[in-house]
């Protein structure tokens, strides 16, 4: 069970002199999986960036264990919340263990030296993701559902109670979103690890998620189980788009099934 | 636990190949200071060369070894690992191999402030070099300052830096064209590398400058080595990137500042160094110390080469110059090819 707490009061965010969020309160269910939902440009994105100290707010605040996060060392921020971004770049060249191992850093001062525990902290995290026969290839020779499972695998060796991902699926195959998505809940199950994740695919979010939040134009529109907040309303409200919600025959979540012009009985 | 074991033996055998290639420019580093002590325009035994290191007067060696070829030899040395620490440290921070300190500006601000001293100012000696040293911090901020738009990306400061660059140039080229002519020998020493008439006592301040500057950069190879990852990666590594930048630029343009005010801008050791360290070194760990020792070596042969296998006798700014090009236009068309981006 996560032992973090990771809240978020009146956030007001953006870049430049444009801003994103409009004062935004979140409370993070501490060993769940809460999945962030919206259209393009929402911010879903800013919203993560700025729960995990990427983005500093103009006003408001992150809270990680009651304190500003923002005010954190980075590195101690770094023990106890691994963040995935979206499209990370990869050293040309690096192999599987060593890009793995990066993810030990938090754990390392600049005169410590890697121990035992560093390593089966890796071999861990390459287990968890299946990437062990992998270690020695080239990042950049894998195909793209590998390179994210890799991705994941350096995440994880942080030993992280918080894990944040923007869009963890984006350009794989459905097969690699489904396990990739499979894996973050292993990961819930069994270690209790809190998950939060931007995701595109309502479906999916719904399927996997234990709290969804949706989001118009840097606001929170809903939040709660998926039951809750995927409604057909909320689906209008939120993308625009007409839609027809009905279980899911396999998981029994709620499914929407968009409704456009043509094709419709 | 059979992954926990291959985890182990693959990084220490990566550590294995960093030693053993670390340890292998070492070797070849001193074989290259030995032999330019005892090759010249004549040949001094390794005795008489010992027997001069520690002191002793050796007729025919003493002046030879002692005065000409060990300041020589050294300036190469300590120099080329300036330049090639520095030049690395940008190229790994801003993940680019076209990111280095002699091609956007920074040589070129400190070459640029020298001459303005020569000709304009009319000062020389340590007051010259502090100017120099000054001039590359100031034109660093100021590129920096220039590609500051919500953050820095690698390739709007590299393409500001070759604007820079190209300003420097020409602010060069109309203080040269007003100069009189007993400038002209004092303000070529500033355009191109050189370590002719070298003195053993401009050894000291490079070697200040290695221990603090270079210290301070290899102590910090862990945070500049997650760079590599973006920035984003590395924040959520637990690096703080905005402090962690500010060091290695001051770092970084603190020993390339010094090396030129001693030598002038060698050309391209900067830029070289690291792209042939990582090749040698592969994928085992942070090319930092490994491209500091190629700097060196390219330095202390691109010397030799030039005084002595050579018709004519050339700088070694001359000979580095004339590797470094070519390297530089294949990046070019490497990256052309590749579709533009950089």
């Amino acid at each position: 069970m996560s032992r973090h707490s990771l809240s978020v009061h009146g956030l007001v965010a953006g870049y430049g002199d444009r801003t994103i969020l409009h004062g935004l309160d979140l409370d993070v269910l501490p060993g769940r999986i809460t999945a962030i939902v919206g259209a393009n440009a929402c911010g879903k994105s800013t919203l993560l960036r700025s729960m995990s100290r990427l983005l500093t707010p103009r006003a408001g605040q992150v809270l990680l264990d009651g304190k500003a996060i923002h005010k954190m060392p980075p590195r101690r921020v770094a023990q106890v919340m691994g963040l995935l971004p979206q499209s990370p770049t990869a050293p040309e060249g690096i192999t599987v263990a060593d890009l793995v191992s990066r993810g030990r850093h938090p754990h390392h001062g600049i005169l410590s030296r890697w121990s035992p525990a560093d390593d089966a902290a890796v071999a861990a995290a390459l287990e968890a993701t299946r990437t062990v026969e992998l270690a020695e290839r080239a990042v950049d020779e894998l195909s793209g559902g590998q390179r994210q499972r890799v991705w994941i695998a350096m995440a994880l060796a942080q030993q992280t109670d918080l894990l944040l991902l923007d869009e963890p699926t984006t350009f794989l195959d459905i097969s690699h979103q489904v396990e990739v998505l499979d894996l973050l809940t292993d990961l819930n199950h069994r270690r209790g690890t809190t998950v939060v994740m931007v995701l595109h695919d309502l479906n999916l979010a719904a399927r996997y998620a234990d709290h969804l939040v949706a989001m118009v134009g840097g606001r929170l529109h809903a939040q709660g189980t998926p039951e809750a907040v995927l409604t057909a309303e909320n689906v209008r409200a939120v993308f625009g788009l007409d839609s027809r919600i009905i279980p899911d025959p396999t998981s029994g979540r709620p499914m929407m099934l968009p409704i456009g012009r043509h094709r419709m009985a | 636990m059979t992954a926990t074991l291959l985890i182990r033996t693959g990084r220490l055998r990566r550590a294995r190949r960093r030693m053993a290639v670390i340890g292998g420019a070492l070797i070849l580093l001193l074989a290259g200071f030995a032999l330019t002590l005892m090759q010249g325009q004549s040949f001094v035994p390794p005795g008489d060369v010992l027997r001069v290191l520690a002191g002793h007067d050796v007729p025919g060696a003493s002046f030879t070894v002692g005065q000409l070829r060990l300041p020589r030899a050294a300036l190469s040395v300590l120099a080329g690992l300036s330049f090639g620490l520095g030049g690395a440290a940008f190229q790994i921070m801003l993940r680019n191999p076209l990111a280095s300190p002699d091609i956007i500006g920074i040589s070129r601000g400190a070459s640029a402030a020298a001459v303005f001293g020569i000709v304009v100012l009319g000062i020389d000696g340590p007051m010259l070099s502090v100017l120099a040293v000054l001039a590359a911090l100031g034109v660093a901020v100021m590129i920096h300052g220039l590609s500051h738009r919500g953050g820095v990306s690698g390739t709007r400061l590299i393409l500001v830096g070759i604007g820079v660059s190209a300003m420097l140039e020409s602010f060069i080229a109309y203080t040269l064209s007003r100069a009189p002519s007993w400038d002209l020998i004092e303000a070529m020493r500033w355009l191109t590398g050189s370590v002719n008439g070298a003195q053993l006592s401009l050894a000291l301040p490079l070697l200040v400058s290695l221990a603090v500057f270079g210290g301070l950069l290899v102590s910090r190879a862990r945070d500049l080595e997650s760079l590599r990852l973006g920035d984003d990666t590395a924040a959520a590594l637990g690096t703080n990137v905005a402090r962690t930048r500010l060091l290695v630029i001051v770092a970084a343009v603190g020993l390339i500042a010094v090396a030129t005010a001693v030598t002038g801008p060698v050309a391209f050791v900067a830029f070289l160094a690291g792209p042939i360290a990582a090749r040698i070194l592969g994928p085992n760990g942070s090319v930092l110390i490994p491209a500091g020792l190629v700097g060196a070596l390219l330095v202390l042969a691109g010397d030799y080469v030039g005084q002595f296998l050579l018709p004519t006798r050339f700088p070694v700014g001359v000979v580095t110059g004339a590797l470094g090009a070519p390297y530089l236009i294949y990046l070019i068309v490497r990256v052309n090819r590749a579709g533009g981006s950089l």
